[in-house]
């Protein structure tokens, strides 16, 4: 392999400030600002197609909030056609102010997390030893699952937990049972009259990104010679 | 080989060429005609016409807003008139839109819509339209199509020649069609020679907000001012109107006001006026007129009523007025892109007046007169004329133009559309129009920049062109392709009303701003409602304000009692939705007015006053969602004496309380 990556020596000491300055170190720090984004942007968005929303509807999930996904005021506007269906108010600020939901854990916790593995990141960064940069890559596999599965869960939920007062019941033809809502996880399905889409957002690609940099920052400062960096 | 191949080829090629041309033969024959021009106009399913036309609606009072090619009817917008469909001029907020000197006025004559110019291009920001009748200019916003401002012309009356726009939107105007005493007065009929007067009013439009103020009146002599044009481009300082009755006759018009060979067309210098006054030219004079102008975040209309006008007097301003001797009461006035031509149509004559802009600068610069009147000089017919079109057809009323130096004109009598040549003043084409043409419309065919490829006429009789439907039919319009060298009739399709003129723009330049909802949180009006919790009923006195709100599928409250006879019932109904065409309606049962159709985001409000005891209903008239018949509610009306309080609930719960 014929890569030619500006490489400084790696140091264990952290005498001077010179020494801070390794490329697996400098990535650990990009992998830091790319979380930073997080806390602007979205992480997963889900659009609403129907006869009557040729311009869709969309929810943009952020990791401490929702937000319009395709118009001004979608947010609402999903809640109000939810409730033909007995689906919960979704956890905005407003409702949940109202009374109308219980606040979303996730929202708060998320945040923390975060916070946390980007202090680490820089911790890592500042630190410079390889097994560290493996450890950061572990814990944000293992968060990443967790998300995912709770994510997964909040749909179920959300799809199945319905209003017994609901305008509209409607039992699966196939089942027998009152008809679920759950969004899909990835990809796309019909509920209803709409064609739902559900794809990961820039947020989630900023997050994968940064594990492949961290990854990549392992592999860099633990296998220099391999990688004929030296 | 290759030769051999040639050789198919050339006979190949032969075949589709020779074969074409009795193909083309063919074309000219009715069916095959019909089949292109269906091509023409057919815009597919779900797919959007390429121009917008604003069609005046006549006496029915409105703007009506059809498609090109496709001739489909999109929507009427009120101006004038009331409409109960849409609560316009019922509701308390639209009542004073229709506020004029002589009070509440529930109808108007509409007549010649207008589209705001930058650069003599039109850029789709306003219509403007005339009332006839009770004068009056409106403004109706492309963004909402909705009447925003309605200012009543004082000391004119037939408000006909109006309402057109100077190619940067500095004025609209509006000339009188009938002379009348100024100031009004009680005074005989058969004095008017000489006491009457002729108003051009020149309104001012602010390039924000589009209000419009009176600037200046020119009290001209007491003709009548039938049409007329701004100048464009060399002459954009200029407007010209078309007079009739310069005779001044007062009975059997129609005999004694057409008795002269030649009427005049008014060249009026405006850049010169307006000069004029802003150096403190012109008196106010007291004028009673009443200015309504619609506010969005209030979603109101206020009326004001004024109480001057400045007066300019031709006489204080000279070099600013001439008279344009033209053939014999001209009905058009009309100047091509270019501003060098200026078109007469002598109604009541065999030929057609052209005037040159340049000629008229050289007759005025010379001094050039053959006369004057009330002291404004009449310029040499010969000095200032580019020369006539002879035997065009009978009866020419308007012209239009497009962009390769060609106009066209409408012939009432002789029921034709002509194409004609400016330059040459040969004739091109003509085509018969089913029946009476009026007037005609090329988008932007009134502007610097024609946009040439249809032309609307507008026919003022159609006898035997659709399914008979009574006594009274339709008016109509017809399409035509003008992009080639002859006329080609694409369309017949019915109008409301009675089509006077019309205003046609490429869609592309209002269709991305048109407005989808109204923001709740910028809905300023007094009674509105931002969420369920701030519904509620308050008694004052006998006046019960009903604050309501309504979103799929539910009004809120819903529940109201404590009301009773005699009450003066006011709903202010809120649509809290913010979604793109979901509106709500509100009706009450017994109410003496029309129902509102309440746009989202926007307050309206009805009054009902209950004549008798019972529970009564009320009900969401738009079909708005799949719960909409069950969008319904219940008002409990007692007696006059009943000391039952105001009570108001939904779902057993009083708005705002739950939470205490």
């Amino acid at each position: 392999m014929n890569i030619s990556i500006p490489y400084v020596k790696r140091r264990n000491s952290l005498i001077f400030p010179s020494k801070y300055i390794s490329l697996s170190r400098m990535m650990m720090v990009l992998v830091g600002v790319l979380l930073v984004s997080l806390f602007f942007l979205p992480i997963w968005k889900i659009v609403l197609v129907a006869p009557q929303y040729p311009e869709p509807l969309g929810l943009d999930i952020h990791i401490d909030h929702l937000s319009d996904g395709v118009q001004f005021y979608d947010v609402k506007n999903i809640d109000l056609l939810n409730h033909y269906i007995g689906m919960a108010p979704l956890p905005t600020e407003e409702n949940v102010a109202d009374g109308k939901i219980e606040p979303l854990l996730e929202f708060v916790i998320f945040p923390i997390v975060l916070l946390v593995m980007i202090f680490l990141a820089l911790v890592v960064a500042l630190f410079g030893k390889a097994r560290l940069y493996l450890i950061w890559f572990s814990i944000m596999v293992v968060l990443c699952l967790i998300g995912l599965y709770d994510f997964y869960q909040w749909l179920y939920i959300y799809g199945h937990d319905l209003d017994l007062n609901a305008i509209l019941k409607i039992t699966d033809p196939v089942t027998g049972k009152p008809m679920g809502y759950q969004p899909p996880f990835i990809g796309y399905k019909k509920i209803l009259n709409f064609e739902v889409s559900s794809f990961p957002s820039i947020g989630t690609f900023n997050i994968a990104l940064a594990m492949v940099i961290s990854f990549l920052a392992y592999i860099i400062d633990a296998f220099p010679e391999k990688l004929n960096l030296k | 080989m290759n030769i051999l191949n040639s050789r198919i080829l050339v006979i190949i090629l032969s075949v589709i060429f020779f074969g074409c041309s009795p193909l083309n033969n063919d074309s000219k024959s009715k069916g095959a005609l019909s089949i292109n021009a269906a091509e023409k106009v057919y815009v597919p399913p779900g797919e959007h016409d390429s121009h917008y036309a604003f069609i005046s609606g006549g006496f029915s009072g409105q703007l009506s807003v059809y498609g090109l090619p496709s001739g489909r009817l999109f929507r009427v917008i009120p101006v004038f008139s009331q409409d109960p469909e849409k609560g316009y001029g019922y509701s308390e907020e639209t009542r004073p839109m229709l506020n004029t000197s002589h009070g509440f006025i529930p109808w108007g004559d509409a007549h010649h819509p207008d589209i705001s110019q930058t650069n003599g291009t039109v850029d789709g920001r306003w219509v403007f339209i005339n009332e006839n009748n009770t004068p009056r200019i409106a403004r109706v916003s492309l963004e909402t199509f909705e009447t925003e401002e309605i200012i009543e012309i004082p000391n004119s009356a037939g408000n006909h020649s109006s309402s057109y726009v100077t190619e940067n939107s500095e004025y609209v105007v509006a000339g009188t069609r009938f002379a009348i005493p100024f100031p009004q007065r009680d005074m005989p009929i058969s004095d008017m020679k000489g006491n009457f007067k002729g108003a051009l009013s020149f309104l001012s439009i602010d390039d924000e907000t589009g209000h419009m103020d009176i600037a200046f009146q020119i009290m001209m002599p007491g003709f009548d001012y039938d049409k007329c044009h701004p100048g464009r481009d060399e002459s954009s300082d200029w407007f010209f109107f078309t007079t009739y009755n310069t005779e001044e006759a007062n009975t059997l018009m129609e005999v004694n006001a057409s008795q002269n060979d030649k009427d005049f067309i008014a060249a009026v210098n405006w850049k010169k006026v307006e000069e004029y006054v802003a150096n403190g030219g012109g008196y106010k004079t007291p004028s009673l007129y009443a200015h309504n102008i619609w506010d969005e975040a209030t979603h109101s209309a206020t009326s004001t009523m004024k109480k001057e006008v400045l007066v300019v007097n031709p006489k204080d301003v000279p070099g600013a007025f001439y008279m344009l001797p033209t053939a014999k009461s001209p009905h058009g006035c009309d100047v091509d892109p270019t501003g060098e031509y200026i078109v007469g149509s002598g109604k009541l004559a065999a030929t057609m007046t052209i005037h040159s802009f340049s000629k008229m600068k050289q007759a005025i610069a010379d001094k050039d007169f053959d006369g004057s009147t009330y002291g404004i000089p009449i310029l040499n017919f010969k000095s200032v004329n580019y020369g006539v079109l002879k035997q065009p057809g009978l009866g020419p009323l308007h012209t239009e133009f497009d962009s390769r130096g060609n106009a066209y004109t409408t012939f009432f009598i002789s029921s034709e559309v002509v194409k004609w040549n400016i330059k040459d003043l040969t004739v091109l084409d003509r085509n018969p129009v089913y029946y009476s043409v009026g007037h005609l419309m090329i988008p932007g065919g009134n502007s610097r920049t024609p946009d040439d490829k249809y032309l609307v006429a507008m026919n003022k009789i159609t006898k035997d062109r659709y399914l008979p439907t009574g006594p009274e039919v339709c008016q109509s319009a017809q399409l035509f392709d003008i992009s080639g060298e002859k006329l080609e009739l694409l369309l017949d399709f019915p109008t409301i009303g009675e089509p006077h003129y019309a205003a046609g723009i490429a869609a592309d330049k209002i269709a991305s701003k048109s407005k989808k909802i109204y923001r709740l949180e910028e809905n300023k009006h007094p009674y509105a409602v931002q969420n369920e919790s701030e519904t509620k009923v308050v008694r004052k006195n006998n006046e019960v304000h009903v604050s309501m709100s309504m979103i799929r599928s539910h009004f809120s409250p819903d529940n109201i009692e404590g009301v009773k006879v005699g009450d003066k019932v006011y709903f202010h109904v809120t649509n809290l939705e913010q979604d793109y065409d979901v509106p709500h309606g509100f009706s009450m049962i017994g109410a003496n007015t029309s129902e509102i159709l309440v746009m989202p985001g926007r307050t309206a409000t009805i009054v009902w006053e209950p004549k008798q005891i019972g529970v009564w209903p009320f009900y969401c008239t738009d079909f708005c969602s799949a719960l909409h018949q069950e969008m319904q509610g219940y008002i409990r009306v007692s007696s006059k004496d009943s000391d039952i309080p105001i009570t108001y609930s939904l779902d057993g719960d009083v708005p705002g309380m739950d939470n205490l």
